[in-house]
């Protein structure tokens, strides 16, 4: 049997050079790339950059404190996880951007509801049916899809009438031509089927001969989404998911891990996309934080404010932003949790505004209707 | 579709070669509720009881024993470092015959629609196989305690799928304990570190597996079942030797249990140790946000993403009027109108579509490592969902490029692999009445047997239900 990559190298170079000026990738206006990076689970925005300066904190986290005796300060009050080496060179050179005790408008304590509204952008659970990236996407000019999500399957961010592609590599047994070619044929009359067709042959193009089995591994996954961003013909908004945050127990060696393997991507990632690094932005965050105290696993429990971060050459980094709550019992949301003081939804589209030059209010409305938060300034060189 | 397509694909798995097609679609459906059994010839040389359980877990604990004295005692960490990769092995073997074993209890099921219930209850119980320790427990889990339990009452089977070893690890109960337990005083006499409560069970319980995250449950009683539920622990932890067993593989150890009465939904509860978590669910199990919510999931299933309310009322109405017997809520299904629109209503996930096509073929000509292989890169390993919210339902998250583009791949795989000489006449039998003229002659101009049975492998009649 001919082997899976020359036959997807081969198949690649035919497509790419048949494919009519309605399949190919447009390259649209702007040279501006984004890279979406959601930590499903509630990322322990403490454990990733610990205000070691806060008394209350030292003595919450008093018997989680030894794993930051050697951990890279980022100021006057937060040292960085050790696990996250690259993300600390990039801080250091400028280019990460810390954003402390921040939170989506949601205030209860369900993954599933936050995890949507994070996704939506919309107000209650479950209301909307399409997602913020996807609305983004119709403000970018340009009629072309340029969005793939690193996933089998369209994360609901991705979702709506804005098209979007998604991509996961496999290890099946590339499909005969002869096959391939009568699927047009088959789906000629379903217009959902044939839409799909088109995009999965479009990305399996420029996918290319990618050297990576499974999503899993966290380097792999970066330079695929790097490869994806650099590509002049290929996409402009590349999303993926980071599972595996929900730290009931044992959390020190399970975000050890987590940690670690964002940091892995992040560094396959800078590399790989070389000087269109300054025109990224990448941005990570989580569907809400944990709490403040040590529960009886030696986990975290659900809670409320975590932290996010920018990272990409125009970002304006190189420092922690955030309106520090203080932890001291009185300080906790419901007397739990980190109390959020900054919105997502205005990093999130203050952010993306300054990066892709959009109207900030404008960005806001399209992405998060029905909100009056203004749109973070100062992110964005 | 017909009405004999619909039982076949919207209810059932997909016509399996060989077969007679139903001719009384609704009595069809209905005898398998009756015929259904928990245990098939298939599952006979597979252990699944609570016994099963408990030898899983001391065997990890004792491995893990062993481990450890091999890296640290014998400072051998090469050694240590064998062990743990030839453990996993054993692990990622034990698994994968597992996942085999239920695509083929699937492929030969005479009760196809109760199997389909199966892997709903199955998924609406969801743990994962992402945390270590669930591989090993999670084929006792779905054979031995949630296909036992499909065909009685709601409560019986939300007892003993929520309080299962498999559940008790994946969700961190097993070492939750009461912050004013015998335990804890013990600790802190001896200025152990303290240990406390974890409220990850609890709150799914809630919000997941009962009355649904708008079911009128706050953070109090989160907390409280939390309490209530301390002392869950399981069987073949030499740390817990002396907890009274349970079923599931599932103990009960008063020493690490809450003490006091709690307060669930208005609702008071005795200490009555073990018995006191089981009477919340109890009442949990028939609570009227229960049967709205389990009513909505069913519908969306069966129904469609945005179910008709009507549909939803009349098995809300089946599940409180029966008290929660499930068999009274699958009748209400199958008599429903909604359910046999004539459009089909559901993008078939990965998991029914795999099935579909082993059930098409008659056989199952994969090895076992092939269809786990299969099924992940179709994007859904089986009991991998990732979050003990379970896989979703709707449309959005099955209906992707790169998920048909792999069907694709995996459709000609299998034809190759079956070599079919009818497939014509088994495009009709598998959808009886509702072949569309378009997938009929894509099949019969096919160049090949094999190239027809992909093309209807992935025809949009497959696609959907």
């Amino acid at each position: 049997m001919i082997d899976r990559r020359t036959m997807l190298a081969g198949s690649a170079a035919l497509a790419a050079a048949s494919l009519g000026p309605r399949m190919a990738f447009a390259r649209t206006a702007g040279e501006k790339r984004l890279l979406v990076l959601v930590m499903r689970g509630a990322t322990d925005g403490l454990a990733l950059a610990a205000p070691l300066a806060d008394p209350a904190f030292r003595t919450a986290r008093a018997k989680w404190l030894d794993t930051y005796a050697d951990a890279p300060k980022l100021d006057g009050t937060f040292a960085l996880h050790p696990a996250l080496a690259e993300t600390g060179r990039l801080y250091g050179a400028g280019d990460a951007l810390l954003v402390h005790a921040v939170a989506t408008s949601y205030r209860e304590r369900s993954h599933f509801d936050a995890q949507n509204l994070l996704e939506t952008g919309g107000i209650r659970p479950f209301e909307r049916r399409d997602g913020f990236l996807n609305r983004f996407l119709g403000l970018l000019e340009g009629s072309e899809s340029p969005a793939i999500a690193l996933a089998s399957a369209l994360p609901l961010a991705l979702r709506g009438s804005n098209p979007a592609s998604t991509y996961a590599p496999t290890t099946l047994p590339k499909a005969s031509e002869a096959l391939l070619d009568r699927l047009p044929d088959l789906y000629a009359g379903d217009p959902q089927l044939a839409g799909l067709w088109q995009q999965a042959r479009q990305t399996e193009a420029i996918a290319d001969a990618s050297d990576m089995d499974s999503l899993g591994r966290a380097r792999d996954a970066g330079t695929l989404a790097a490869r994806m961003l650099a590509d002049p013909q290929g996409a402009r908004v590349v999303m993926m998911d980071l599972a595996g945050w929900d730290s009931h127990a044992n959390q020190l060696g399970m975000l050890q891990r987590r940690l670690t393997q964002f940091d892995g991507l992040m560094e396959a990632f800078r590399t790989g996309i070389g000087p269109v690094w300054d025109d990224t932005l990448v941005l990570v965050v989580t569907e809400f934080g944990r709490t403040v105290a040590i529960n009886g696993t030696n986990g975290t429990d659900h809670g409320t404010g975590s932290a996010a971060l920018l990272l990409g050459g125009a970002v304006r980094g190189g420092r922690v932003m955030a309106d520090w709550p203080g932890l001291a019992p009185a300080q906790l949301y419901e007397g739990r949790d980190l109390k959020p003081t900054m919105s997502l939804e205005a990093l999130t589209s203050g952010a993306l505004a300054s990066h892709f030059g959009l109207d900030a209010e404008r960005v806001m409305r399209s992405l998060y209707p029905g909100r009056t938060d203004r749109p973070t300034e100062g992110l964005i060189a | 579709m017909t009405p004999q397509s619909i039982a076949l694909n919207r209810f059932g798995l997909g016509y399996r070669r060989g077969d007679a097609l139903p001719q009384d679609p609704r009595g069809w459906l209905k005898r398998q509720i009756a015929d259904y059994e928990p245990s098939p010839k298939a599952l006979a040389g597979r252990a699944v009881d609570g016994e099963e359980v408990a030898r899983v877990i001391a065997d990890t604990a004792d491995f893990r024993a062993m481990r450890n004295a091999a890296r640290e005692d014998a400072d051998d960490p090469e050694a240590a470092a064998m062990m743990s990769k030839e453990r996993q092995q054993d692990v990622r073997r034990s698994l994968v015959a597992d996942i085999a074993l239920r695509g083929r209890l699937a492929l030969e099921s005479d009760t196809p629609f109760m199997e389909r219930i199966v892997h709903f209850w199955s998924n609406h119980f969801a743990v994962s196989t992402d945390k270590a320790q669930v591989p090993l427990l999670v084929g006792p889990y779905e054979f031995g305690a949630i296909r036992p339990h499909v065909t009685g009452y709601f409560g019986d089977l939300l007892k003993a799928a929520s309080l299962h070893s498999a559940m008790l690890v994946y969700l961190d109960q097993w070492q939750s304990q009461g912050p004013n337990s015998r335990a804890a005083a013990m600790r802190e006499r001896r200025g152990r570190p303290e240990r406390g409560l974890n409220e990850n069970l609890g709150r799914e319980i809630l919000e997941l597996h009962t009355l649904g995250v708008d079911g009128g449950y706050t953070q109090e009683d989160v907390k409280e079942l939390a309490r209530a539920l301390t002392g869950w622990t399981m069987q073949g932890l030499p740390a817990a030797a002396r907890a009274t067993p349970q079923s599931g593989g599932a103990a009960f150890f008063d020493y690490i249990h809450e003490p006091g009465m709690r307060t669930i939904m208005g609702r008071s509860y005795r200490d009555t140790g073990a018995g006191q978590a089981l009477d919340i669910l109890d009442d949990l199990a028939v609570h009227p946000s229960t049967a709205r919510f389990i009513a909505t999931k069913l519908a969306r299933h069966f129904a469609g993403d945005a179910p008709p309310e009507s549909l939803i009322d009349r098995l809300a109405k089946a599940f409180a009027e029966s008290g929660g017997h499930l068999p009274k809520v699958y009748e209400a299904l199958i008599d429903a109108p909604e359910t046999w629109a004539e459009q089909p209503v559901k993008f078939r996930q990965p998991w029914e579509w795999a099935v579909g096509l082993l059930r098409a073929g008659g056989e199952m000509k994969l090895a076992d490592r092939q269809f786990a292989i299969m099924l992940r890169e179709l994007g859904q390993q089986a009991w991998q969902p990732g979050s003990p919210a379970g896989w979703d339902d709707r449309e959005a998250t099955w209906a992707g490029a790169n998920a048909l583009y792999r069907r694709v791949e995996a459709a000609e795989r299998v034809a190759d692999l079956l070599r079919l000489e009818d497939v014509r006449d088994l495009a009709e039998a598998m959808f009886p009445g509702s072949l569309s003229d378009t997938t009929r002659q894509s099949v019969r101009w096919a160049e090949s047997n094999e190239m027809g049975f992909a093309l209807l492998l992935v025809s949009p009649e497959m696609m959907r239900r």
